[in-house]
């Protein structure tokens, strides 16, 4: 069995330098790396160009490290609910790249596949097409895009055994699989980290040989964004 | 009289088929998922990874870990899934979910969408929109007809940013049903409960079909 846990999150940082490209995994607050993200933002990493679908909130996820200007560049589909952004954004200070979910997601599943680029419909005709190749399959139109490239990947999931298999849970899995294939060396946290043999191998969403380094969480704090429930009949 | 929001949505349900799976986006095209009719089953799908989405959860049951794409939080019905972001995308690219409604600021007669992007307003991105009208093959747009200061957001051809082009094939608006002709335009379907035609036709920019019978719609 080869173990990939760590001890400390100095460990789990090792090598995040000043001016990477780093995925972190979520869909909004919903399955993010929280304990890493803290932990970047206490190591005080710089210039980080950052790809994940959103860009957290004021004082939360991404936001912490907006926060602390440790973000050069967002590479997102969607960044809505975050006045700091907004404020770094419009002043200059923050660079954005919107690009369409699907294609995000399939750009990383390409980078963790062995696949350097590949063509879709999605934005053809539109900005997002800008200056990218454009090739007719079956009568319509797709445009080229390519894997990222990404030196980190930080990812959480629900359990996870020492040898880095995962499992997800609900919709907190969203593109955490994609990325943990995709980093050049992926973290992954988790709320439940096992020994060896627990997981039931035919569960495991993504296996361990993915994963350089896995560590259990110390907080879970699962924030809501859009807290909406249904009456009591 | 003009529909309001959930007349919309009422509308567009009785779209839905028996067996079909169903994306739809954040607003009124929400609302759909409460006027299914009870002889059909149909699988609302969400892209940030669930199919068999179910209503929100009861107070006290709401979990972090189970939310839409409008991060609401939610629950799943049985027989439901949950997947990842890349395998979310792949059944929508390959065409698997038969129905996308969503909404929009403007639609041309061709049927180009523009809903994404407002110039000099902070932009927040397009989400999954883009991939979404790139594939489905049946897209819904639920909008109002005219934006607040009136205009007809119906219009020949989108001001704003497009999010895809030639993909609207019928358009549910508080005044009117139409489909999306490649030579006709807009055609006129139904309009709503005690609207004229005269006040649509008046109200529509863009390329506009009227028949002989336009019928009020049922509701």
């Amino acid at each position: 069995m080869i173990s990939k846990v760590i001890h400390n999150l100095d460990e789990a940082l090792d090598g995040l330098e000043d001016n990477m490209t780093v995925m972190f995994g979520g869909f909004g607050l919903c399955g993010i790396p929280e304990n890493s993200i803290a932990a970047i933002r206490k190591k005080g990493t710089k210039n980080l160009t950052c790809i994940s679908n959103n860009a957290g909130i004021d004082g939360f996820g991404l936001g912490l490290l907006l926060e602390n200007h440790q973000i050069k560049k967002m590479i997102s589909s969607y960044v809505g609910e975050n006045d700091e952004f907004e404020r770094q954004m419009l002043s200059g200070e923050l660079e954005v790249e919107l690009i369409p979910q699907g294609t995000l997601a399939e750009r990383c599943r390409a980078a963790g596949s062995g696949i350097p680029a590949f063509f879709t419909p999605a934005g053809h005709g539109t900005e997002v097409a800008k200056d990218k190749e454009v090739r007719v399959f079956n009568g319509k139109p797709h445009i080229l895009e390519h894997a990222f490239n990404a030196s980190f990947a930080f990812v959480k999931a629900w359990k996870g055994d020492e040898t880095g298999n995962l499992i997800f849970k609900g919709t907190a899995r969203n593109f955490n699989p994609s990325m943990a294939m995709a980093g050049k060396i992926t973290v992954a946290e988790v709320e439940e980290l096992l020994p060896a043999g627990s997981l039931e191998p035919n569960a495991i969403h993504i296996p361990g040989v993915f994963i350089h380094r896995i560590f259990k969480g110390s907080v879970f704090e699962k924030r809501i964004e859009q807290r909406t429930v249904s009456k009591h009949n | 009289m003009a529909l309001d929001k959930n007349g919309i949505a009422k509308r567009i349900a009785k779209e839905l088929k028996d067996g079909w799976y169903v994306n739809l986006g954040i607003g009124i095209p929400t609302l759909v998922a409460n006027y299914v009719q009870d002889d059909i089953k149909v699988e609302f799908q969400s892209e940030n990874g669930i199919l068999g989405m179910g209503p929100f959860p009861l107070e006290g049951e709401e979990d972090a870990d189970l939310i839409n794409a409008g991060k609401q939080t939610i629950t799943s019905l049985p027989g439901s899934s949950f997947f990842d972001s890349s395998m979310s995308f792949a059944m929508i690219r390959s065409k698997k979910i038969q129905l996308t409604v969503l909404g929009a600021m403007e639609v041309s007669d061709q049927g180009d969408i523009a809903n994404w992007k407002i110039p000099g307003k902070m932009v927040k991105g397009m989400g999954g929109a883009m991939d979404l009208v790139a594939s489905a093959e049946n897209i819904i747009v639920a909008m109002q007809h005219t934006n607040r200061k009136g205009d007809s957001k119906l219009l020949e051809k989108c001001t704003l940013p497009i999010t895809g082009l030639n993909c609207v094939k019928k358009i549910v608006t508080d005044l009117a049903v139409l489909e999306v002709h490649s030579e006709l335009g807009f055609v006129l379907r139904e309009r709503a409960p005690g609207v004229s035609v005269e006040e649509i036709v008046s109200k529509t920019i863009g390329k506009l079909f009227v028949p002989d019978n336009v019928p009020e719609m049922s509701i």
